[in-house]
């Protein structure tokens, strides 16, 4: 897991030694079992804001985002391992700071004409350009004349130029390990522009890209329709015909409708409630595919806030909290946390113990802290099930050492506005708003949650905690761009988030697991329907069995 | 009449106008920002400020309600935050839906309170009537989430008669009806009991009696015209009830109507959907009673409407 930064470059750098052509079928990843042909239906609760790359930041609308176009990067199917997408190989200047992406031929949007570099330039002034409100705009922030484009001064990128039709180069003003991620986000993708020129506002309603299917049908607020792209570069793909997406479902509901045989893919997953049913029908419970993701849920103290102000009440609530019984209370669907990064990203240090369950140990420390007789606080939490069952069982965790809580349960968006005030909010269950990456990258978890950048008004960083020598450090990590340093950079990391955890400004409770349900006629390996990056499932590998 | 409606028809504009400045009122002082919601947790303060002025929500309120209500008096109802279209087109598009499920309802309302009604009225004191009006209070006080699911759980998952949830055919159409309309149903069974029992008393049914004729005639041909009028005057005002049960019967069946728009533009504080969303279904409460107002004279002559 922590070599991925270079097995992937170097198996990349030997496809383009090998002229790409001998190895193609494996680089497609074609399983030998698929058939072509069907169509499935999928659910989803909300409907779909936009299919707009450059927009689209919701749980629905990733996934399909991302089998409508393609980036210049990829990962592979069912991983976090990147490869390339759009282009077909890249190199990376000595100092890490200029990136040439030489791209693939023959690459035909929807619409027929074919994908060239000024494609990937228009698309990322495009995304930048603040006339676009890209909610991604910032990922962008390390190629060279993106401050330019921000203060409107410019509408186009000066770091990034068009070498040949096949080949572009991007500078950054900074070196940034993370690069290659950024350009494999959903916000990066290359869009055709004259089809965003013609449907203007609407694009997000119209897509165009190079992806694997394209957009049919849409009738708002009901249904979605994609259909096979004929013409998709990667050959041999995709193996369905068809995807329905049928929109306002309620979970609960798309579970009755799978359990029939209507629905394949229920898309908001196993509603909370119905979780032990499932799981003690062994006919359900064999359909259930359980996986790891990218995802931390935490108590959040406010540092600003007395008495968390005191870092020994943040260490001596970090062994009050029984995470064993908070993970109980969810049906077992997530492990127990003792670091902020979850176990599946690089950086995530084995050798840590966290602190440990201690209540006696806790009220000691308390008491050193002047607090013996405990003291009054509040705890915000999202009004969702299971959060405030959670924020319960941790209310009683506190009591017991003396710390008297009271629940504050609130919408979303008011939890996160309270969190953003700097004397609003002392303590956050992050529940139902919880970090889960953008990239598989220790980074990802660090800048916005609990660097100095992200405890600003408005701010996600709930606990603002700024650590002006960890934000050096995490600069100076993020500077290691070689990949043959990659383990170098991601101790670099386990070693921030070592130091975040002295400082204890949270409590990591668990690491929630994913539990996507399929019907009996899908087909596919299960790391495709745990997919980390294509969430629920990867569109472009699935298949169903039930075709001639 | 003429002066009549005139001046209905202003009070509707007044009120319309109220209830917009109250909306906006209420949604301006959310503690939560629409801003963050639009611009996703990973956006930068740069980011965050753009969208914010581009939407104009860094003006005053005075300012960026006189620019919503410029636009609303062109017809425009503003674009969504989040699913970036017209609000007008994401109201057009969902629209049938609703009035489709409100025609059901309204269908369903008079065909089991009717019904109800009458049989509770004629076997007065029967163990039918007793059940039927318990039943009918049950109606009344169930929450329509409630009944909802149930509905779904007994008549499409455990019988398989309906579809569960969905839109499309008749059959979808059946539960979400019921559902929605088992509230006025509850209340009509119980004034239609009530007022046949009136009629049946009246000098002119004793006469037609007297007679002798056929009891179905005197029911249906004398007593229930009588009694049925009152009621009818009742269906303008229950579009407005329709209006809140919408919001969660839709959520339930996956119905895609307005009132699931709503719901989820609240949930993201998509101000321009709610705004237009909480419109729509004002103009329908205020239609709803002024045709209600409307039909009374022709009910009661006693009425006059001035």
């Amino acid at each position: 897991m922590k070599n991925w930064l270079r097995t992937t470059v170097s198996a990349s750098a030997l496809a383009v030694l090998m002229a790409g052509a001998p190895a193609l079928a494996q680089e497609e990843m074609l399983d030998p079992a698929a058939k072509q042909g069907g169509s499935i239906v999928i659910t989803y609760k909300d409907d779909v804001a936009t299919l707009d790359p450059a927009i689209g930041y919701d749980w629905q609308n990733w996934s399909m985002i991302k089998s409508i176009f393609d980036g210049l990067m990829d990962y592979k199917p069912g991983t976090t391992e990147l490869r390339p997408g759009l282009a077909e190989s890249y190199e990376i200047s000595e100092e890490g700071q200029t990136f040439t992406f030489k791209l693939r031929s023959g690459v035909k949007f929807h619409n027929g004409r074919e994908m060239t570099a000024d494609d990937v330039k228009y698309s990322l002034d495009r995304v930048t350009n603040p006339k676009t409100q890209s909610p991604g705009a910032g990922f962008f922030g390390s190629i060279k004349g993106f401050d330019e484009i921000t203060a409107g001064s410019t509408e186009t990128l000066s770091g990034v130029t068009v070498v040949d039709p096949m080949t572009v180069k991007i500078e950054l003003s900074r070196p940034d390990a993370t690069f290659l991620h950024v350009m494999a986000l959903n916000f990066a993708s290359v869009v055709p522009q004259e089809a965003v020129a013609e449907a203007g506002a609407d694009f997000g309603k119209k897509p165009v890209g190079t992806g694997a299917f394209k957009l049919g049908e849409w009738t708002i607020g009901q249904r979605l329709v994609f259909a096979r792209n004929e013409d998709y570069w990667r050959k041999g793909l995709p193996y369905l015909d068809q995807i329905t997406f049928e929109v306002g479902q309620e979970p609960i509901v798309a579970l009755l409708r799978l359990q029939k045989g209507e629905v394949d893919v229920p898309g908001d997953g196993i509603p909370p409630a119905k979780f032990q049913e499932v799981m003690a029908d062994p006919e359900q419970k064999a359909r259930v595919v359980e996986g790891g993701q990218l995802h931390t849920g935490y108590i959040t103290m406010n540092v600003e806030m007395a008495p968390f102000d005191k870092k020994e009440v943040r260490q001596a609530v970090n062994m009050a909290i029984n995470k064993d019984r908070v993970v109980q209370i969810i049906n077992n669907r997530a492990i127990p946390a003792n670091q902020p990064l979850p176990p599946s990203m690089p950086g995530y240090d084995n050798a840590y113990e966290g602190y440990a369950y201690d209540p006696e140990k806790a009220k000691a420390m308390l008491a050193e802290a002047g607090l013996a007789d405990g003291f009054e606080t509040e705890l915000f939490v999202m009004n969702t099930d299971p959060n405030p069952r959670i924020a319960q069982a941790i209310q009683q965790d506190l009591s017991a050492v003396g710390i008297k809580a009271s629940i504050q349960s609130l919408a979303q968006a008011n939890v996160i506005a309270a969190g953003g005030e700097k004397d609003q909010a002392p303590m956050i269950w992050s529940g139902g708003m919880a970090w889960i990456a953008d990239f598989p990258d220790p980074s990802n978890f660090y800048g916005p949650i609990l660097g100095c950048a992200g405890a600003v008004e408005g701010g996600w960083n709930w606990s603002w905690y700024c650590n002006e020598d960890l934000d050096k450090m995490a600069t100076e990590a993020d500077s290691v761009t070689d990949p043959a340093k990659a383990d170098e950079r991601s101790k670099m990391w386990s070693e921030i988030y070592g130091k975040i955890m002295e400082d204890a400004p949270w409590v990591p409770v668990f690491n929630e697991q994913r539990f996507t349900m399929k019907s009996p006629r899908m087909g596919g390996a299960d790391a495709l329907y745990v997919d980390p990056v294509s969430i629920p499932v990867n569109y472009d590998y699935v298949f169903v069995t039930d075709v001639q | 009449m003429a002066a009549y409606l005139v001046r209905r028809l202003l009070q509707t504009a007044l009120i319309l106008l109220g209830v917009s400045v109250i909306t906006f009122a209420l949604l301006y002082l959310l503690p939560a920002d629409p801003v963050r919601q639009i611009a996703g947790r990973s956006a930068t303060p740069e980011t965050v400020e753009n969208i914010r002025r581009q939407l104009g929500l860094d003006q005053p309120f005075i300012v960026q309600y006189w620019r919503y209500l410029s636009g609303l008096l062109q017809g425009d109802l503003g674009r969504s935050y989040l699913q970036r279209s017209e609000v007008s087109t994401l109201i057009a598009a969902r629209l049938p839906a609703s009035l489709l499920l409100m025609v059901g309802a309204i269908g369903c309302e008079l065909l089991l309170g009717l019904t109800m009604g009458i049989v509770a009225a004629v076997r007065r004191g029967s163990v039918a009537d007793q059940t039927m009006m318990i039943a009918s209070f049950v109606g009344v006080s169930a929450p329509q989430f409630v009944v909802g699911l149930l509905l779904l759980y007994f008549f499409s998952v455990r019988l398989g008669w309906f579809p569960i949830g969905g839109y499309g055919t008749w059959k979808h159409m059946v539960l979400p009806s019921v559902a929605l309309g088992i509230l006025g149903a509850g209340w009509y069974s119980r004034m239609m009991r009530s007022s046949m029992i009136d009629v049946l008393r009246q000098d002119y049914v004793r006469t037609a009696r007297a007679k002798g004729l056929a009891r179905g005639t005197i029911l249906f041909r004398h007593a229930l015209p009588n009694a049925v009028l009152p009621i009818i005057a009742m269906i303008g005002i229950d579009i407005g009830l329709f209006m809140s049960g919408i919001v969660v019967i839709e959520s339930v069946f996956g119905w895609p109507g307005i009132g699931q728009l709503a719901w989820q533009a609240i949930q993201r504080i998509d101000i321009p959907i709610i705004m237009g969303v909480t419109l729509v279904s004002a103009c329908a409460i205020v239609i709803g009673n002024l045709l209600a107002d409307l039909v009374t004279p022709f009910i009661d002559p006693r009425i006059r409407l001035r």
